[in-house]
């Protein structure tokens, strides 16, 4: 029956705008609910949620050792060129050649924050760090090197 | 005691006394002017700051809450930003058209604010045709929009103001229906007939059903005049930038601004005449202590009350609902808004007729 139908029909958009208008009440009283951060006053207080990616940095222990060997796997991997790994040749103590990084380049200006470099490396080396205040006055400065000056590769790390 | 009307008398008798009557009127009609514009200059500052609280609290933010204490002085700094602005007018536009369209929406505003009676016996005309004046005169807001949309020659604009266009015209219809069930109810046009009927008890109590269904749609249909969310097509500005106000900035921009909070104001105030009594305070039939009680309140208060309340609610509604696209908006209207307001108002004159109401 058509007249039914469109009773029907403006029962259930009344009712369904009454419940959307419930929900908003809701959070009209509860100012508790809100989800509104006052940075920078709460500057020390702030707490990033886990998930959240900053930017890609290259943990050293206090030896200023690293566990990267070089293997490229983050430069194949990102999909805008951000990383760029730069190898110097080392003598080990026998006195045989062996390839390490010099300098691991890291353009964050171009950087996406994927976390696909930080999946495809193979020894842990790179994770993303939660700093998020990255404006300079030269963008010069957004290209870094992610390993410390005269770092070395952690014992054990192949 | 005090009150508006006394006042106003105070002061009339004063002028009389100093003046001959027509450099009274004269002087009577100019401090009309001034108070209106000051209220128009206080509500605007009051409703945008309103509007923005109610926002962020409705969508879990926290709103202004820098400038002043509470953020109280938010919209005083964004007119001053507004007034200190450059007022460009786009090589290709009209530029006769495009510098009046402001102000008419702005003088239509000021003349809808003449038959508002704000307190008890305090009123600027209380003329005999009130209603009909606010919904002859409320449809004239619809040329400033298309003034502004056509002399802007930009694309933006001008489907702004046609949409704005198609919409208003409809949707005046159940506005207009909405508001005969009223005056079915009372028997006159008059303003203040209209709030003494509502002596004993306000139309949206005393007339049960069909007072109800023509609340809502008269809160709908006044929605969807003023242009505001959920129907806010002639904005739009996801689709539309600004809709017709696109190439308007400065001052002419806050006028236009200003003349949406104003008209929200005025149709929020119709409704409270209409269906919540205007300024006449809460009573219940005969219950004459309790109603001396009430009495206490002043007049104004009520009024004012019950008009931001209405807007309170008009609030609610923008932020809660998704704009509706045209082709929704218009089936809204014209098949379910008018064949049920047609039928309301065919039920509101057999209660009138046959005494149903309380
Ligand atoms: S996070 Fe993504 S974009 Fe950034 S360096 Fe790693 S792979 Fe490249
Ligand atoms: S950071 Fe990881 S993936 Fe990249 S070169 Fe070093 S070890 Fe290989």
């Amino acid at each position: 029956m058509f007249i039914i139908k469109y009773i029907k029909e403006v029962y259930r958009g009344v009712k369904s705008l009454l419940v959307g208008m419930k929900r908003t009440l809701y959070y009209f009283t509860h100012h508790k609910e809100i989800i509104t951060q006052e940075y920078p006053d709460n500057r020390d207080t702030l707490v990033m949620a886990e998930r959240f990616k900053g930017e890609v940095v290259m943990p050293h222990n206090e030896k200023n050792e690293h566990r990267c060997t070089g293997c490229q796997a983050c430069e194949l991997a990102c999909p805008n060129g951000t990383i760029k790994v730069i190898f110097k040749n080392e003598l080990t103590p026998e006195g045989k050649k062996k390839k390490a990084i010099d300098k691991l380049v890291y353009h964050l200006e171009l950087c996406t924050m994927c976390n696909l470099c930080v999946e495809a490396c193979p020894s842990d080396a790179i994770k993303m760090a939660q700093t998020f205040e990255h404006s300079v006055y030269d963008r010069n400065e957004l290209t870094k090197i992610l390993n410390n000056p005269g770092s070395k590769i952690m014992d054990g790390v192949e | 005691m005090w009150s508006f009307s006394h006042i106003a008398n105070e002061l009339h008798e004063w002028l009389s006394s100093i003046f001959n009557p027509t450099w009274t009127l004269v002087i009577e009609m100019v401090l009309a002017g001034v108070a209106v514009i000051g209220l128009f200059a206080g509500l605007g500052l009051v409703l945008v700051l309103m509007e923005r609280r109610v926002a962020a609290w409705i969508q879990i933010r926290l709103g202004p809450n820098r400038v002043g204490p509470q953020g109280l002085l938010q919209s005083l700094a964004d007119t001053l930003k507004l007034i200190v602005k450059e007022g460009l007018t786009p090589n290709g536009a009209d530029k006769l058209l495009f510098n009046i369209a402001p102000f008419i929406a702005m003088i239509v505003a000021m003349l809808l604010m003449a038959p508002i009676a704000f307190a008890k016996d305090f009123q600027l005309w209380d003329m005999n045709i009130g209603v009909l004046y606010v919904s002859a005169v409320s449809s004239i807001m619809v040329i400033s929009i298309l003034m502004a949309g056509w002399s802007s020659n930009n694309k933006y604009s001008l489907m702004g103001a046609m949409r704005s266009g198609a919409q208003i015209v409809s949707y005046e219809l159940s506005a207009g229906l909405s508001i005969l069930t009223i005056v079915v109810l009372t028997g006159s046009l008059q303003i203040s007939d209209i709030i003494h009927s509502q002596a004993t008890g306000w139309w949206i109590f005393k007339g049960h059903l069909p007072v109800w269904i023509a609340f809502v749609t008269f809160i709908i249909a006044v929605t969807a005049e003023t242009n505001r969310a959920p129907f806010d097509l002639a904005e739009a500005e996801s689709e539309l930038t600004a809709g017709f106000h696109t190439e308007y900035s400065g001052m002419k921009f806050a006028l236009f601004f200003l003349a949406e909070y104003i008209n929200v104001f005025i149709v929020c105030a119709i409704g409270a005449t209409l269906f919540l009594g205007g300024w006449m305070p809460f009573h219940i039939g005969n219950l004459t202590d309790f109603n001396h009680v009430m009495d206490y309140i002043p007049s104004s208060i009520w009024f004012f009350g019950k008009t931001f309340f209405l807007i309170f609610l008009i609030m609610w509604f923008r932020w809660t609902f998704p704009r509706l696209r045209i082709d929704q908006l218009l089936n809204l209207e014209w098949k379910y808004l008018l064949p049920i307001s047609m039928i309301n108002l065919l039920l509101a004159t057999a209660m009138a007729i046959l005494g149903w109401h309380f």
